[in-house]
C-alpha cells in the first residue's frame, strides 16, 4: 500500500472541517461546523437523523459542495467536485449501500476505472495478482475472480474497503457500516478499522450504536440540527452525556404535549405478520390517541405501517377498526376503512413531483369531487386546495405551482393535507418530520394534535427520540422486526428507549 | 441575441411552446412554398395527419401514464385485414368493423394486463405483441392484400363532409374527447398521477393497474379503428401497411412535449406535434426532397425538439 501514513505536522490535522455550512432550499442542513480528525485516530460522528451527518459525509465525498466554509486535508483547502476527485485526494466514504458493480469480479471492482491493461486489453494475470495482494493487506481471503454479487454483504464491505485502499485512501469515513452485519462480522470489521488506524489512517465513523462507538472510537463529534455541539475525547463522556448532547434541550418548547380524554376504540392489530416482521405484531391504539413507534432504521417500523395500510400484503393477522374486522388487501381497502398513510419517502412514495400542489392535494379527495363519478369538480378542487394551503400554512407561490419546487416541509404538509378533506379514522405517519426544519416540524405536530383532538387515532413512526417523547401519549419500541416493549409516557426516557431499541447482540461487542 | 431578448424569447417559448413553432413553420411554408396553401394540398395534408392524430390521442395517455405502445402499427394492419376478411365473408360492414375493433380491444387488453398485472416492461411487452400481431395479420390475409367488396364502406375513409374528409373530422373529434378526458375527468388526473409517480398514486388509493389496462385497451381499439379507416381509404386490408407507424406517433407526442417519463401531457401541444411532423413531411414532398433525406430530416427534428424541451426545463429550474 502506498502513501498511507503521511505524518502530519503538529497543528495540521489529517482532515479538518472549518465553518462548513450547507443550505438547501428551505433547509439549513449544516451551519458553521468545525472539527478536526487526526491521522491515526478513529473519530465518531454522532447525531440524530437530520442532524447533518449524511450531508457532511456527502461534502466529504464530493457529492455536495458546501455553501459556506471549507474542508482541509493536511492543512490544504480542498474542494471536491466528484467522488473521484475526493478519492484522488485520498478520501473515501464507505456507504451503507455499497458502490460496487455486482456482476463484475472482485478484482475488476477493486481496479475499476484503472484496470491494468496492455494496449487497451485487460491484463488478467496482473489484475488477479494485484487484487490478491490488496485483499491480503486487509487480511481477507476472497477469490478475486468471484463476482461481487455472490459475496455476502460483510465481504462486499471488505472489498469496498480494499478498493478505497487500492486508490491510496488514507482518510476513510464509514456510514453505519455495521447496520446489517452479524456480531462476528462486526468484530472482523473492527479489527480491520483498528489496523487502519495503526497504519496512520484518519477514520470518521458514523453510527447510531452507542456500544460500538465506545468500543471502537477515540474521539467523538456530536452534531445537532446541523450545528456542531461538541468534539471531545470519548473517555471524557459517558453514554447519557452523549445522548443528552445529541438531543439537546431547546427542543423542549417544540414538543408541547397535551392530554386528551380517550375517545373510544380505534385500531386493533392482532398477530400481524408479513415481510420485514419477525414475530407477529399485536397492539391497539385508541381514537384520539397519539401512539409513537420508536425504533432504529431496519427495526421493521416502516414495514409494520405498510402492512397495516396494505401497501405490502400481510401474510397473516387481523386488523380491526372500532371492533369491526377489516380485510386490508391493498391501500384502497385501508382507505375505505378510514386508514391513511403518510409514507416515509416523500419523493418516492408521497408526491407526484411533476404535478401541481392543487393536484397533489386533491389526489385522494377526488372520489368526492367526482360529479356523476367521472368528472372533476374544479371549483371544489380549487376551494379545497386554497383551504388546505391556508389551514396548513403551505408556503407555495400558488396552488398551480409544481410541488417539486416546494421545500420538504411544505411537501409533507401537502401530503398531510390530502387527508384533511376526508373522513379519516387512523393516520399512519412514517417519519413525518424527516429532513424538515424546526419551524415546519412544530406545525406538523400541531396538525397531528388537532387530528387527535378530533378523535382520529394517530400513529407516528419515528427514530427521533425528542419527537417520540414529546408528542406520543404512549410508545411502542420495535427492534429486529418485532415489538420489543410498550412504554407509558410517564415512564419513558431517552436512554431507556434507546436501550430497548438497540440490537441485543451488539452489546457484546467490546474492545 | 442580447440577454433581455433571449429571456423574453425563452419566456414566450415556455408559454407558447410547440404551438408557436407550429405557427412559425406554417407561416414559413405558406410564404416560401408554392401550392402549399392550395385547397388540394391542405386537404391532403389534413388527411395525411389524420391517422397519426387519431392514434396520438391514445398514445398521449399511454405516455402520460409512463408507458408506451409499439404494437399500434401492427394493430392497424391486423385490424384492416380482419375488417376486410370478415366483411367479405359475412357481407356485413358492421360485422367487419366490430370484428376489427374487437381484435384491437383484445390486443390492448393483453398488452395492458401483461404490463400492469404481470409487471413486464411496456417496451418489451409491446415489442412482442407488435411482432405477434404483424404475424397474425399475414396469417389471416394469407400474405397479401385483401380487397374489400362492400362499397358503402369506402365512404368512411373517402367521404367528404362540409369540405373536409371524414377521417379529418374523426381525428378532430378524437382530439376533443382526449382533451376533455385528460383535463376534466378523474381518469385523466389518475393517468397523470400514475405516470408522475406510480407508487405515490397507488398509496393515494388510485387503482394503478386499472388505469393502465384501460389505457392500453383504448389504445388497441383506437389503433384498430385507424386501421379500419385506412382499409376503407385504400379499399383493402393490407397486412404490410404502417410499419414504423408507432415511431411516427410517439415522435409526434414527444414533439408535443409529452414526457417520456410520464406525468406531463397537453393536448394542444400534441396536436401541434402531429401537425408539425405532417407539415414538414408535406413541405419536403412539395420541395421534392428525396425520401431518404426525409427520414434524416424527421429524425433531426425530433432530436432538436427534445433538446429544446430539455433546455426549456433546465432554464426554469
Amino acid at each position: 500500500m502506498s502513501g498511507v501514513a503521511t505524518p502530519s505536522s503538529p497543528g495540521t490535522a489529517a482532515l479538518a472541517f472549518a465553518g462548513v455550512g450547507m443550505e438547501f432550499p428551505g433547509v439549513r442542513a449544516l451551519d458553521d461546523v468545525s472539527f478536526e480528525v487526526g491521522a491515526g485516530s478513529i473519530h465518531a460522528l454522532m447525531g440524530e437523523n437530520g442532524a447533518g451527518k449524511s450531508t457532511l459525509l456527502k461534502i466529504l465525498s464530493g457529492a455536495h459542495r458546501p455553501t459556506a466554509g471549507e474542508v482541509r486535508i493536511d492543512g490544504r483547502t480542498v474542494e471536491f467536485t466528484s467522488t473521484s476527485a475526493a478519492l484522488a485526494s485520498g478520501v473515501a466514504v464507505i456507504y451503507q449501500e455499497l458502490h460496487l458493480v455486482p456482476a463484475m469480479s472482485v478484482a475488476e471492482n477493486l481496479f475499476l476505472g484503472h484496470l491494468p491493461a496492455r494496449l487497451g486489453v485487460v491484463d488478467r494475470r496482473r489484475l488477479a495478482a494485484d487484487a490478491r495482494r490488496q485483499l491480503e493487506l486487509i487480511g481477507e481471503d476472497i477469490d478475486p475472480d468471484t463476482p461481487v454479487g455472490e459475496l455476502p454483504l460483510a465481504q462486499r464491505q471488505m472489498v469496498e474497503i480494499a478498493k478505497a485502499l487500492t486508490r491510496g485512501a488514507r482518510i476513510l469515513a464509514f456510514d453505519e457500516p455495521t447496520s446489517s452485519l452479524s456480531e462476528r462480522e462486526v468484530r472482523r470489521l473492527f479489527s480491520i478499522i483498528r489496523d487502519l488506524r495503526a497504519r496512520g489512517c484518519a477514520i470518521l465513523y458514523v453510527s447510531h450504536r452507542m456500544e460500538e462507538i465506545f468500543a471502537l472510537c477515540d474521539r467523538i463529534t456530536i452534531l445537532r440540527d446541523g450545528r456542531h455541539v461538541e468534539t471531545a475525547a470519548l473517555a471524557s463522556l459517558n453514554r447519557d452525556a452523549v445522548v443528552e448532547r445529541m438531543v439537546g434541550r431547546r427542543l423542549a418548547d417544540i414538543y408541547r404535549h397535551e392530554t386528551r380524554p380517550p375517545a373510544g376504540p380505534g385500531l386493533a392489530v392482532d398477530a400481524l405478520t408479513g415481510p420485514g416482521i419477525t414475530a407477529p405484531v399485536s397492539f391497539t391504539a385508541s381514537a384520539g390517541e397519539i401512539l409513537g413507534i420508536f425504533g432504529l432504521v431496519g427495526a421493521g417500523r416502516t414495514e409494520l405501517l405498510r402492512l397495516i395500510y396494505g401497501a405490502t400484503r400481510s401474510s397473516g393477522g387481523i386488523i380491526r377498526m372500532e371492533d369491526n374486522e377489516v380485510e386490508v388487501r391493498g391501500p384502497r381497502d385501508a382507505l375505505r376503512a378510514g386508514i391513511v398513510l403518510c409514507p416515509e419517502d416523500r419523493k418516492k412514495e408521497g408526491i407526484v413531483p411533476v404535478r401541481s400542489v392543487l393536484e397533489n392535494l386533491n389526489l385522494s379527495a377526488r372520489r368526492r369531487v367526482a360529479r356523476g363519478g367521472m368528472l372533476i369538480n374544479e371549483a371544489w378542487e380549487r376551494r379545497n386546495a386554497e383551504e388546505r394551503i391556508g389551514q396548513l400554512r403551505i408556503r407555495t407561490p400558488s396552488a398551480r405551482a409544481l410541488i417539486r419546487t416546494l421545500s420538504g416541509g411544505n411537501q409533507q404538509k401537502v401530503i398531510l393535507g390530502r387527508w384533511l378533506s376526508e373522513t379519516v379514522r387512523v393516520v399512519l405517519l412514517d417519519e413525518p418530520t424527516r429532513g424538515i426544519d424546526v419551524g415546519a416540524k412544530s406545525e406538523i405536530y400541531a396538525i397531528m394534535q388537532q387530528l387527535a383532538r378530533d378523535g382520529v387515532c394517530v400513529i407516528m413512526v419515528s427514530s427521533e427520540l425528542p419527537e417520540i417523547l414529546g408528542i406520543s401519549d404512549r410508545i411502542l419500541v420495535m427492534r429486529g422486526g418485532a415489538i420489543a416493549a410498550e412504554v407509558a409516557r410517564a415512564d419513558a426516557t431517552e436512554a431507556g428507549l434507546l436501550k430497548l431499541a438497540l440490537p441485543v447482540e451488539t452489546a457484546v461487542v467490546t474492545a | 441575441m442580447n440577454a433581455r431578448a433571449r429571456q423574453s424569447f425563452a419566456a414566450t417559448f415556455a408559454r407558447a411552446g410547440m404551438p408557436l413553432v407550429l405557427a412559425v413553420l406554417f407561416a414559413g411554408c405558406a410564404a416560401g412554398i408554392d401550392n402549399f396553401l392550395s385547397v388540394a394540398n391542405l386537404r391532403g395534408l389534413a388527411l395525411a395527419v389524420s391517422m397519426t392524430g387519431m392514434v396520438a390521442c391514445t398514445m398521449m395517455f399511454c405516455l402520460a401514464a409512463g408507458d408506451f405502445d409499439l404494437s399500434i402499427g401492427s394493430v392497424v394492419a391486423g385490424a384492416g385485414v380482419i375488417a376486410a376478411v370478415v366483411m367479405n365473408r359475412t357481407g356485413s360492414v358492421a360485422a367487419g368493423v366490430a370484428a376489427a375493433l374487437g381484435f384491437g380491444l383484445v390486443v390492448g387488453l393483453v398488452n395492458g394486463l401483461v404490463v400492469a398485472r404481470l409487471g413486464i416492461n411496456a417496451l418489451i411487452t409491446t415489442l412482442a405483441s407488435m411482432q405477434v400481431v404483424r404475424g397474425l395479420a399475414f396469417i389471416v390475409s394469407g400474405g397479401s392484400a385483401v380487397g374489400i367488396a362492400a362499397e358503402p364502406f369506402f365512404a368512411l375513409g373517402g367521404g367528404v363532409v362540409a369540405g373536409l374528409p371524414i377521417p379529418v373530422w374523426i381525428t378532430a373529434l378524437c382530439f376533443a374527447a382526449a382533451g376533455f378526458t385528460l383535463n376534466r375527468t378523474v381518469f385523466g388526473r389518475d393517468t397523470l398521477a400514475v405516470g408522475g409517480n406510480a407508487e405515490a398514486a397507488r398509496l393515494a388509493g388510485i387503482d394503478v393497474a386499472r388505469v393502465k389496462v384501460s389505457i392500453f385497451a383504448a389504445q388497441g381499439v383506437m389503433a384498430a379503428f385507424a386501421g379500419v379507416v385506412l382499409s376503407s381509404r385504400v379499399t383493402s386490408g393490407q397486412p404490410n401497411t404502417s410499419v414504423g407507424f408507432e415511431l411516427e406517433v410517439i415522435s409526434a407526442c414527444v414533439l408535443g412535449g409529452v414526457s417520456l417519463s410520464g406525468g406531463v401531457a397537453r393536448v394542444s401541444h400534441v396536436i401541434s406535434g402531429v401537425l408539425i411532423l405532417g407539415i414538414v413531411q408535406n413541405a419536403m414532398n412539395l420541395l421534392n426532397v428525396p425520401t431518404f433525406w426525409q427520414y434524416v430530416a424527421r429524425g433531426l427534428i425530433l432530436l432538436s425538439a427534445v433538446l429544446l424541451d430539455r433546455w426549456n426545463h433546465s432554464r426554469r429550474e
